[in-house]
């Protein structure tokens, strides 16, 4: 890792967001960077502020107090439209249209860019057999006709198709059920790799911020309590970390006694 | 007559207001969903907003049609009578549903689509154009299936301020209680309501996303989508093109010897407006009809300078117009009529027709012979066994029944009835009523074997027919002054109601029965 030398993609200083309608601030104080070819993973349980602190990042949200700097340039500069084409997001349940094709739903991007239809076609046909769908098989059919862990695939995809230097993905496997989200985990994992992508990733779930994590932040109440690379993590003092990591342990446990 | 020999024989008239109740539907719902839908989208953007609008759209749809017609009419541009009038009520009407639907319809897009929609960098315009408009499609279209059956229903009511469609026969068909007519009206236009109902029920299946499945029929549904908006559009424009059509053929005549004729919404009225509109046509003088004009629509039209002539009653002037209390004398009622209209609306006053017609009190003619009754003392002391039933008109005005049973001190079992005035006689002679208030000249009076008491007390003020004419018409078309003065007492109340009884009872047609009686009279 070069963290040191290269230059952040992501940069928060000091960021604080508030709700008008909560009295305690989102996400307060919160700063960290993410280097080109990381994968930071927000973990952190519901209302702890990791979603907030990704649509922060594509101007779906702006921060009250501090700033937030995109490839060294504050969101408040960014053409908000600019910025969300250079960034991927992926969303639980893929948060696909409903009305559009698998096709036209990964080839949306490129599509909104001007791509010659040509180029989009190769490059949808590409994306969906990196996601790991048969082109010919899926390009016609409509989300309604996938299987939760196919759409998913097609959320990914879609995400990855005007090959953004940046990946958001906000609990992308959170909906699916165990065996498919073991594997798409771990294709995810290979994919990443492969592709060199920046990413950053929020999960509730410690066994996927470990296994896909380049470096993993802990989130509390709008704060981050630690960030850490998986192996330090798994050696945390740290109270709420040490809560997340007993139960890797409780449960691996509980299957054991199970075992005839 | 079967109706379908009634329909044979009347096809080209039926098709005519066919044509002309289409064209009034396909215009205003163009109309209000050009309106209603950047009007539903722009709620959706301006929260605040949604609330009045919705408020106001909601309220004008609870305004009787009939009302509405009434408010319409003084008003420029949009108001008069005729087409324009009727398509600004039934826009009014089909709004709601189309705004509200389309509200309903993009906030009820899944947010995280819409998140999603954003965050891949969509501008405002790419969400709304690509994404909410097409999700939110299937519940705008059941807005405008809503709006557009609506529309159907509600222009049968625009017969009533001259706008035709299939409504004049459903309006003459109640008058003339003629169910053949009635049918010729209801059925085609329920009919189109269904129609419009399955085709845009097919249409809001073709935009819905449950129906969103490859399964290989991609190009067959393509088809059938191109083949039903054609289908759309064609009737549409077809529509448009026809009734433009008719709205020019109007407009492009001559201007100098021009003139609308008028008439309230029975068939005398008609009769009367049609005599002075054959008698000016074979003079040269191109004459529009706005017959059937429902209450005091007539006056408030003339007023407004859309109506150039119509008959009208003396009584009726003086008590409902000018709101004086009754009198009996004929004369001093037509020449106080004539001196106040001349000043106060400058609208002239023919000489009399030569009938009355007065409120006649009815009852069945076999209860009169049995009881020995001639006049309406002597029916004083049954009244309060019978069942009296009334027309509105009757039932409101001042000459009407408040002052008929004061000055009579009449009683009746229960409050009396209050309907459609054609539908009287019908109710008396099949005994759902004991007395009614009808038309002199009415010539189902024989007919139906009804019997007319005396008004011994003199309590009816005079009803002499008579025509009313702006006074800058009389000026402007040359011809008018010599054929009012030829009607002037030129028809008897025998022969008023020989007219009524050849267009009511044989159910002629009218404009034939106009004919015949102006050669026999050799005008």
């Amino acid at each position: 890792m070069n963290e040191a030398t290269a230059k952040p993609l992501v940069e928060f200083h000091d960021v604080g967001f508030s709700h008008l309608s909560a009295a305690a601030p989102i996400i307060s104080h919160l700063s960290f960077s993410v280097a080109p070819g990381e994968i930071l993973v927000l973990l952190g349980e519901s209302g702890c502020g990791k979603t907030t602190t990704l649509k922060l990042i594509n101007c779906l949200l702006m921060p009250d107090a501090g700033e937030v700097n995109i490839e060294g340039k504050s969101t408040t500069a960014w053409d908000p439209i600019r910025l969300r084409r250079r960034t991927g997001y992926v969303i639980q349940e893929g948060g696909l249209f409903p009305h559009f094709t698998v096709a036209k739903n990964v080839a949306l991007v490129p599509a909104l860019e001007g791509w010659e239809p040509a180029r989009i076609r190769n490059r949808v046909d590409e994306l969906l057999s990196i996601v790991g769908l048969e082109p010919r098989d899926f390009a016609d059919r409509y989300p309604a006709e996938l299987s939760g862990g196919q759409r998913q695939r097609i959320g990914v995809a879609r995400a990855l198709a005007a090959d953004p230097p940046l990946l958001l993905l906000d609990e992308p496997f959170g909906a699916l059920d165990p065996l498919t989200r073991a594997s798409l985990q771990r294709e995810f994992a290979e994919l990443s790799k492969r592709l060199k992508k920046t990413a950053v990733f929020v999960t509730h779930d410690v066994r996927e911020a470990l296994l896909l994590g380049s470096r993993v932040g802990l989130m509390h109440a709008g704060k981050l309590l630690l960030l850490e690379t998986p192996e330090n993590f798994l050696k945390s003092k740290n109270e709420k970390a040490m809560a997340y990591l007993e139960t890797l342990r409780v449960s691996a446990g509980s299957v054991q006694e199970e075992a005839p | 007559m079967s109706f379908f020999s009634f329909l044979k024989q009347n096809w080209p008239e039926l098709f005519t207001l066919l044509r002309q109740h289409l064209w009034l539907v396909l215009i205003s719902t163009f109309v209000a969903v050009a309106i209603g839908i950047p009007t539903g989208i722009l709620l959706t953007r301006r929260k605040s907003l949604r609330g009045p609008v919705l408020g106001v759209a909601n309220i004008m749809q609870t305004i009787p049609s009939l009302a509405l017609f009434g408010f319409l009419i003084p008003l420029p541009f949009i108001g008069g009578i005729g087409t324009r009038t009727a398509i600004v009520a039934l826009v009014v009407y089909a709004l709601l549903p189309i705004i509200r639907n389309t509200v309903t319809g993009i906030v009820g897009v899944d947010p995280n689509v819409r998140e999603a929609a954003v965050a891949m960098g969509m501008t405002g315009r790419q969400i709304l154009w690509q994404v909410e408009l097409p999700l939110a499609m299937p519940v705008i279209i059941t807005g405008v299936r809503v709006a557009m059956v609506i529309a159907i229903g509600v222009a049968t009511i625009a017969a009533a301020v001259g706008a035709g469609g299939l409504g004049v026969y459903i309006f003459r068909g109640l008058r003339q209680y003629d169910n053949n007519l009635l049918l010729a009206g209801a059925v085609p236009a329920a009919l189109m309501a269904l129609i419009a109902d399955f085709g845009l029920g097919l249409l809001e299946r073709y935009f819905s996303v449950a129906h969103k499945r490859r399964a290989g029929t991609t190009s067959g549904r393509k088809k059938f989508m191109v083949a039903a908006t054609t289908a759309i559009l064609a009737a549409m424009i077809t529509g448009i093109y026809v009734g433009s059509r008719e709205t020019r053929s109007h407009s492009v005549q001559p201007q100098s010897a021009r003139l609308v004729v008028g008439s309230k919404d029975f068939t005398e009225s008609a009769i009367l407006a049609e005599i002075v509109a054959q008698l000016l046509e074979a003079r040269g003088v191109t004459v529009e009809r706005n017959y059937e004009l429902g209450g005091n629509l007539p006056h408030d039209a003339m007023l407004a300078g859309r109506l150039d002539l119509y008959p009208e009653y003396t009584g009726t002037s003086y008590t409902a117009i000018l709101h004086h209390q009754p009198i009996t004398d004929p004369r001093a009622v037509y020449e106080q009529v004539k001196a106040e209209y001349a000043q106060k609306f400058g609208v002239a006053v023919s000489e009399p027709l030569g009938f009355e017609n007065t409120f006649a009190i009815l009852i069945r003619g076999a209860e009169a012979r049995k009881l020995k009754l001639k006049t309406i003392s002597d029916a004083i002391p049954y009244a309060s066994n019978w069942r009296a039933g009334f027309g509105q008109d009757f039932m409101s005005r001042a000459d009407g029944y408040p002052g008929f049973s004061k000055a009579y001190g009449l009683k009746f079992a229960e409050q009396p009835r209050e309907m459609d005035l054609s539908l009287t006689y019908i109710a008396l002679a099949s005994g759902k009523v004991d007395l009614i208030a009808g038309n002199s000249t009415e010539g189902r009076i024989a007919g139906l074997d009804l019997f007319q008491l005396e008004d011994d007390r003199h309590y009816f003020p005079p009803y002499e027919a008579v025509y009313l004419v702006r006074q800058d018409t009389l000026a402007r078309v040359a011809q008018l002054p010599e054929v009012l003065a030829r009607l002037a007492h030129a028809i008897s109340t025998e022969e008023m109601r020989q007219l009524n009884y050849e267009v009511d009872a044989n159910k002629r047609n009218q404009a034939e029965v106009v004919r015949e009686w102006l050669n026999r009279k050799g005008f």
